[in-house]
């Protein structure tokens, strides 16, 4: 038999009829949230469609939800109106749905894994990019449009061709203080935020091997910032570990079943990929954004880049806007870059152990004098219980952070928590687009610890020089 | 969906690369449950030198003079040229919406995000990728002859430039179909019913884990 690689498996079990390279491709799982769905259910009810397979979906708010007191309710009407539409929806087409007031409720990237509602060897789709996340359990998870959604939605499939396939080997072991966060970081450094761009990306070597399953999800969370719409993992021990005991998860005999396919998840020996990139695991430092896109990046032992010395006009102009927007001179020292904000969250960042790095961080310190706001958003209800039990929550509390509810809050500043304009940010996002955390913003994206660092010195700060 | 047999427009250009979609449409206009009224704040905080809400009196906004939007003839433009990366980030669909309700037909660029892309032609918009030297050279036609007006014809893969010289493209041949009759492709997959259903009879007898 033709040696495949994970994605070809993954692809090829799903395949419902294939005409000239197109193909129909079954879905598994689909995530639904407020901001991407509305306009698909309405076309559905125009169209006097129904839910093809309603049990595939798991459905929660989480873009405009307040991580303040939430008996209050949602304060902007529109943001209202767009989460009670959502509730609205899940109600007369029957999908199993975590409110707003749920415990249970959260990112949606967050809660699909906690959940078990995300599995092995699944089709996951959900109308939100980082849908990716969900192929660290070795799955084949993409972010779609609404119209896709829609087209999910009444027919279980997505009309797909197939990526080329792109292996991101990473070998040897991380210093102390390295994360995830910095591998993707590094990674799209070095190959650019369209680098990915028509390949699904395979994370394999030892490297990643070792991390857990929370940094395998933020590795592959960002591998649509390199442009790759889906990122996945083999499917190992730590995968199945995590993956038992959920709710949603196969339990006896089914899990046993479950569990002799999921290991044969992972890409043959022989295996070709389209492309091949290496990196070397112990050679990543810290990593800070320095610009308004991922790929604008450098470790903390940089400086920010000189206009001067880049050959080609438009990517000269690029850096030259860059660093207008960010407010930054050329040639500046990275660890001198003062901070406004903290923002610890997000589905790149805001699962326990994210908690717990950033937690480590600050534990008897104060943050900064300059620092404006600090902002612990845990990733759900119940990341948030379960850093309280651990008195995480107080750790934070203690050093001057906000203890937040669960949602998207400032990585996208669809509901009060945003950047005021000029304001900057060390934030464990995903995106440092012009205007992603409000209007005028700046955002630098890191690593939980390096956020919760930042906190404490008022600006950046090499992770490994601390004790 | 509008059917797109040929096109003929100005082409504005967006000298930018990774021009991302919270860029395109930002974050506050998404709270809208509907799929129009978009093109008001298409590039909002390029377009307008205040901060733009949803429901504001447009009348009362002051447009930022630099913008590309902002200069005649590009009010009228119906073609965007830009550089790589186009479309990247978020997968939101309004971004789309928003460039075809500003009254776009196609854009041209050097590369396109794949979400974007895909995107763009469930709404009647047809994103072309020709090569960084014709993307190139095309701003530098452009930037010499306000108003340059070339028109698209999909059927025949070309664009004819007003020196009538013509320039191919490529496109993949289902989407080209679904975009010149202006087709429901959740109405063609339908048609397909029985090939799911009998999909996942076979499934769920495999992987009954899932049931």
């Amino acid at each position: 038999m033709q040696a495949k690689t994970l994605y070809e498996k993954l692809f090829e079990s799903h395949i419902v009829r294939e005409e000239d390279g197109t193909y129909l491709i079954y879905i598994d799982r689909h995530l639904v949230h407020e901001v991407t769905s509305p306009q698909a259910f309405e076309g559905l009810r125009i169209n006097h469609r129904s839910v093809w397979r309603s049990k595939s979906i798991l459905a929660v708010p989480d873009h405009n939800v307040p991580t303040t007191d939430r008996s209050l309710g949602i304060s902007d009407p529109i943001s209202k109106i767009q989460v009670e539409t959502l509730d609205e929806n899940c109600k007369h087409f029957g999908l199993t749905q975590f409110p707003m007031n749920d415990s249970r409720q959260g990112i949606v990237h967050v809660i699909g894994p906690e959940q078990g509602s995300t599995l092995p060897g699944m089709t996951i789709v959900c109308g939100d990019s980082h849908t990716s996340t969900h192929g660290a359990f070795g799955a084949l998870a993409m972010g779609i449009g609404t119209s896709e959604v829609e087209h999910v939605l009444a027919t279980q499939c997505l009309i797909l061709k197939k990526f080329k396939t792109m292996e991101v080997r990473v070998e040897g072991k991380l210093n102390k203080g390295i994360t995830a966060k910095d591998i993707a970081l590094a990674l799209i450094g070095k190959i650019g935020t369209a680098g990915g761009t028509g390949y699904a990306i395979e994370f394999t070597g030892e490297c990643i091997r070792s991390l857990s399953m929370e940094g395998r999800m933020t590795l592959c969370n960002m591998a649509i910032e390199a442009g790759a719409r889906a990122g996945m993992v083999a499917v190992d021990d730590v995968t199945i570990s995590y993956v038992e005991n959920r709710p949603f998860s196969p339990k006896g005999e089914a899990l046993e079943k479950a569990k002799a396919y999921w290991k044969t998840l992972h890409s043959d020996k022989d295996a070709k990929f389209d492309k091949v990139v290496m990196l070397n695991g112990s050679e990543i430092l810290p990593q800070v954004t320095w610009g308004t896109s991922p790929e604008m990046v450098v470790s903390i032992e940089g400086m920010t880049p000189d206009p001067k010395n880049e050959n080609d006009p438009s990517k000269r102009k690029s850096i030259e806007d860059a660093l207008t927007y960010m407010g930054l001179e050329p040639n500046l020292p990275i660890n001198q870059i003062k901070i406004d904000k903290i923002f610890i969250g997000s589905c790149t960042n805001s699962r326990i152990e994210d908690l717990r790095e950033a937690a480590n961080v600050i534990k008897g310190k104060k943050i900064a004098q300059n620092i404006k706001l600090a902002l612990a958003v845990p990733g759900s209800g119940l990341v948030k219980l379960q850093a309280e039990k651990e008195g995480l929550d107080q750790i934070f509390i203690a050093a001057g952070f906000e203890w937040r509810e669960p949602g998207c809050s400032m990585c996208l500043a669809m509901n009060a928590d945003r950047l005021n304009p000029g304001e900057r940010c060390a934030s464990t996002s995903n995106r440092n687009f012009e205007g992603r955390q409000g209007q005028g913003g700046r955002t630098h994206l890191v690593s939980p610890s390096m956020a919760a660092a930042a906190g404490i010195y008022g600006h950046f700060v090499d992770i490994r020089s601390l004790s | 969906m509008n059917p797109f047999i040929t096109h003929t427009g100005i082409v504005a250009p967006l000298d930018r690369a990774n021009v991302d979609t919270d860029a395109i449409i930002p974050k506050q206009f998404l709270k809208s449950i509907k799929k129009t009224g978009f093109g008001p704040h298409l590039f909002d905080e390029w377009r307008y030198l205040d901060h733009g809400e949803p429901g504001m009196d447009l009348t009362q906004r002051k447009k930022n003079p630099e913008f590309v939007l902002n200069q005649t003839p590009y009010e009228k433009a119906s073609i965007l040229i830009a550089r790589e990366n186009f479309g990247c980030g978020s997968s939101r669909e309004h971004a789309p919406w928003a460039i075809e309700d500003y009254g776009f037909r196609a854009i041209l660029a050097p590369s396109f995000a794949d979400i974007f892309f895909s995107n763009c032609f469930k709404n009647g918009l047809l994103p072309i990728v020709l090569s960084n030297e014709t993307i190139d050279l095309l701003f530098k036609s452009i930037y010499a002859n306000k108003g340059y007006t070339v028109t698209i014809d999909l059927e025949n893969q070309f664009i004819v430039l007003p020196s009538n010289e013509k320039i191919s493209f490529q496109v993949d041949a289902f989407r080209k179909h679904c975009l010149m009759h202006g087709l429901d492709d959740i109405g063609l997959t339908m048609q397909h019913s029985e090939s799911i259903k009998a999909f996942e009879q076979d499934y769920y007898q495999k992987n009954s884990w899932l049931l």
